[in-house]
């Protein structure tokens, strides 16, 4: 599995010596508490998951390495435990064996509320559909990571004069800058308006990683683009990892680099599936 | 702070279930805070009804029956007390004053009590207050009245107003004393006790309208005059359960009373009060009672406190299916949550985060309940205060809340809070387990 393995070190903004250093225009913050030697986004090793301990896991993966401010695409047939791998990176999950290891931090070496801290801090979401609180406001709801993360909301501040102003700003950065559509409730905006407020949402705050599962699967092939693209160029700006999930093949040629789960994932395929080749 | 307010707008997206799951605490609650206030308010207004009183004779019944009748107007009494008798017993050493009560008439609904001038000397109520007069003064000749607050208030008399009193208790009456209409001579000023609601005549007067009802006495067609003696000795009897005060066939204006209903008896030394009692209970003239008012209280709580009891716990139970009806809104509401939860969750909301949400919700539906079911609370005692005080002569205040019933509103948000903690500890465990995914 060593050959799904490629760190782009050239597109490193930092000295591997004090990796996590925020360049003096973002602000002159150091990123705690990440193991200052880091310097992959993401390294998987030896990780074994499985929702029933008695049972075979359903993910085995023997290395996982994402390099900082790479664009990974993680493909994978529905059922084949994307989802369940993001929650093991986000902390949200500890596996039962093996080492993750997020910006330089043993993850599954925290207690649950230092997990949920490093994930408030460091990590930002997109689902794939519900994304946003529906009695919050568009507003509301892209400042929320700023309610559970005073980094996040620090950070924020450094740009704008209120985590107010910087979701507006980020709004305008993702073409919703239009004032009535910001007063809207977001019920009543569209699928592709909503995965943009959800964007706006995991940008806030500048967190070192983001994670994207099916952000997509609801928008058609134009907009899954456009929306991707919108992605790709705030990432670019706040020097973001971005991994994005996805069963939709098609898309993997916009990004760095494509990891197979199918291939990567070493558990014991579905009984269903072992009967259907037997046939 | 922050979650709090997240709290808060969670609950007004569902604003029409927490409504009802609000409106059905707050039901509850006046249900069991009315029946307290209820309960306590009315043991205030009859302990504060009489003070000073060490005792009260009337003819042989029983205590709580005397109490009733003699004090606040709610029962009819059963037998006249001889005016001898009332005489024999006044002379008592150890008696220092003596209050005669003639009961049977009414006004408008209003019950009409034949006494004298010592019944304003020396009647009490709630910390020994004496009555005040607002307007005029006590009367002085036997066909002049005084009234309590209320009457004079509803009826819109003054001093100086011609009043008809009717035969019997009751709000309607057939027949009316009117050949001998009382004119008001003094207004009492109010005291939250039936007193506000009697018109205060003189003894003799009732015996004046009696005999004016019944010239029978007067006039020598007595129907029970044919009776042979033994006969007649019955046809006195059923006389005097007439409730009030009858004349002497040879009764003449001005002259004293042949019969009282009952009477308060003031003691020189509190500590004689049993002697009295046995002295009035075992008087040979006639069969009489002597009761305590505060023993004969005790034994009417005994009475009602079993309703009371039971009154308390049904509105418990109220209370508790009120609660339940808000585990089950949010139960219900739990699934559609999960979503709501796990974005939560990935935002950096801790599953404690997510457990308080939904228990500070629970407190905050209790907490809003709870208010409303005060502020109907005092609604209602507004508009049903006078209400109670005419049906039932309990003088009920809205006051401000007693320690008992902020103990009461404390267990409720107390149990609110509780019952909030299974839904809490199910989404606890939902987010523990669902992580960013829903796992249905």
């Amino acid at each position: 599995m060593e050959s799904d393995i490629r760190l782009r070190a050239k597109d490193y903004p930092m000295n591997p010596s004090t990796p996590f250093l925020i360049t003096p225009e973002t602000g002159h913050e150091r990123i705690a508490p990440i193991h200052e030697t880091a310097a992959l986004a993401v390294d998987v090793s030896d990780l074994q998951f499985g929702w029933d301990t008695a049972a075979d896991p359903i993910l085995d993966i023997k290395a996982l390495q994402i390099a900082g401010e790479e664009r990974v695409f993680i493909e994978g047939p529905s059922g084949s435990g994307k989802s369940t791998l993001l929650s093991l990176l986000a902390g949200v999950m500890t596996a039962q064996k093996g080492a993750v290891s997020v910006l330089g931090q043993r993850v599954d070496a925290l207690s649950g509320a230092q997990r949920d801290r490093f994930r408030a801090d460091h990590i930002g979401f997109i689902f794939q559909m519900f994304n946003l609180v529906p009695y919050l406001s568009l507003i509301e709801n892209v400042t929320l990571p700023c309610r559970f993360s005073k980094r996040r909301r620090k950070r924020a501040l450094r740009r704008s004069a209120s985590v107010g102003a910087e979701a507006v700003r980020l709004m305008a950065h993702l073409n919703m800058a239009d004032p009535d559509l910001l007063k809207r409730p977001v019920t009543e905006l569209s699928v592709g308006q909503q995965q943009r407020v959800a964007a706006a949402r995991a940008l806030i705050g500048a967190p070192e990683i983001l994670i994207a599962d099916e952000p997509t699967s609801s928008l058609d092939a134009h907009h899954r683009e456009a929306f991707i693209c919108l992605l790709f160029d705030e990432c670019a700006k706040e020097t973001t990892t971005l991994v994005f999930v996805s069963h939709d093949n098609s898309l993997a040629t916009m990004f760095d680099r494509t990891v197979s789960l199918t291939q990567i994932n070493h558990a014991r395929r579905p009984r269903i599936q072992i009967v259907k080749e037997a046939m | 702070m922050s979650h709090f307010i997240l709290a808060i707008k969670s609950l007004g997206n569902r604003k029409l279930t927490a409504g009802l799951t609000i409106a059905s605490i707050a039901l509850s609650v006046t249900l069991l805070l009315g029946v307290e206030r209820i309960r306590t308010e009315a043991q205030t207004s009859f302990t504060n009804t009489i003070s000073g009183t060490d005792l009260i004779v009337g003819a042989r019944t029983s205590p709580v029956q005397l109490l009733l009748s003699s004090v606040f107007g709610l029962s009819d009494a059963a037998n006249n007390i001889r005016w001898e008798s009332y005489e024999a017993i006044s002379d008592h050493p150890a008696i220092a004053w003596t209050i005669p009560l003639s009961l049977g008439d009414s006004h408008a609904g209003y019950r009409v009590l034949g006494t004298n001038g010592t019944f304003f000397d020396h009647f009490r109520y709630d910390r020994k207050q004496s009555l005040q007069m607002i307007v005029g003064g006590w009367f002085s000749s036997e066909d002049g009245a005084v009234l309590g607050a209320e009457v004079a208030e509803k009826l819109g008399y003054r001093a100086g107003s011609d009043i008809v009193v009717a035969h019997g208790a009751g709000d309607i009456s057939f027949i009316q004393h009117d050949s001998h209409p009382f004119q008001v001579s003094g207004i009492l000023a109010r005291t939250g006790t039936p007193v506000d609601r009697t018109v205060f005549v003189s003894l003799e007067g009732i015996d004046a309208i009696h005999a004016d009802m019944n010239p029978a006495h007067d006039h020598g067609h007595d129907p029970l005059a044919g009776i042979a003696n033994t006969d007649r000795h019955h046809a006195e009897e059923i006389h005097k359960t007439d409730h009030h005060s009858t004349v002497d066939e040879d009764h003449h204006h001005g002259h004293e009373p042949t019969a009282i209903t009952a009477f308060y008896i003031g003691l020189k030394t509190r500590s004689a009060a049993l002697s009295v009692q046995r002295t009035v209970n075992e008087y040979k003239g006639e069969s009489l009672t002597a009761i305590l008012p505060a023993v004969a209280l005790q034994e009417l709580w005994a009475v009602v406190d079993v309703m009371e009891k039971t009154l308390l716990a049904v509105s418990a139970f109220v209370v508790l299916v009120g609660l339940c009806g808000m585990l089950v809104a949010i139960m219900t509401s739990l699934n559609e949550r999960r979503r709501e939860m796990a974005i939560l969750r990935a935002v950096g909301a801790r599953p404690m985060h997510v457990f308080s949400l939904i228990v500070g919700e629970a407190a905050m539906v209790t907490l809003m309940g709870v208010a409303l079911g005060v502020a109907l609370l005092y609604a209602m005692f507004t508009v049903a205060q006078p209400l109670i005080a005419y049906r039932f002569g309990l003088f009920v205040s809205a006051g401000s809340l007693s320690t008992y019933e902020l103990v009461l509103m404390g267990t409720v948000c107390l149990a609110g809070l509780l019952i909030g903690l299974v839904p809490g500890y199910r989404i606890y465990r939902y987010s523990l387990a669902d992580g960013m995914t829903i796992r249905v």
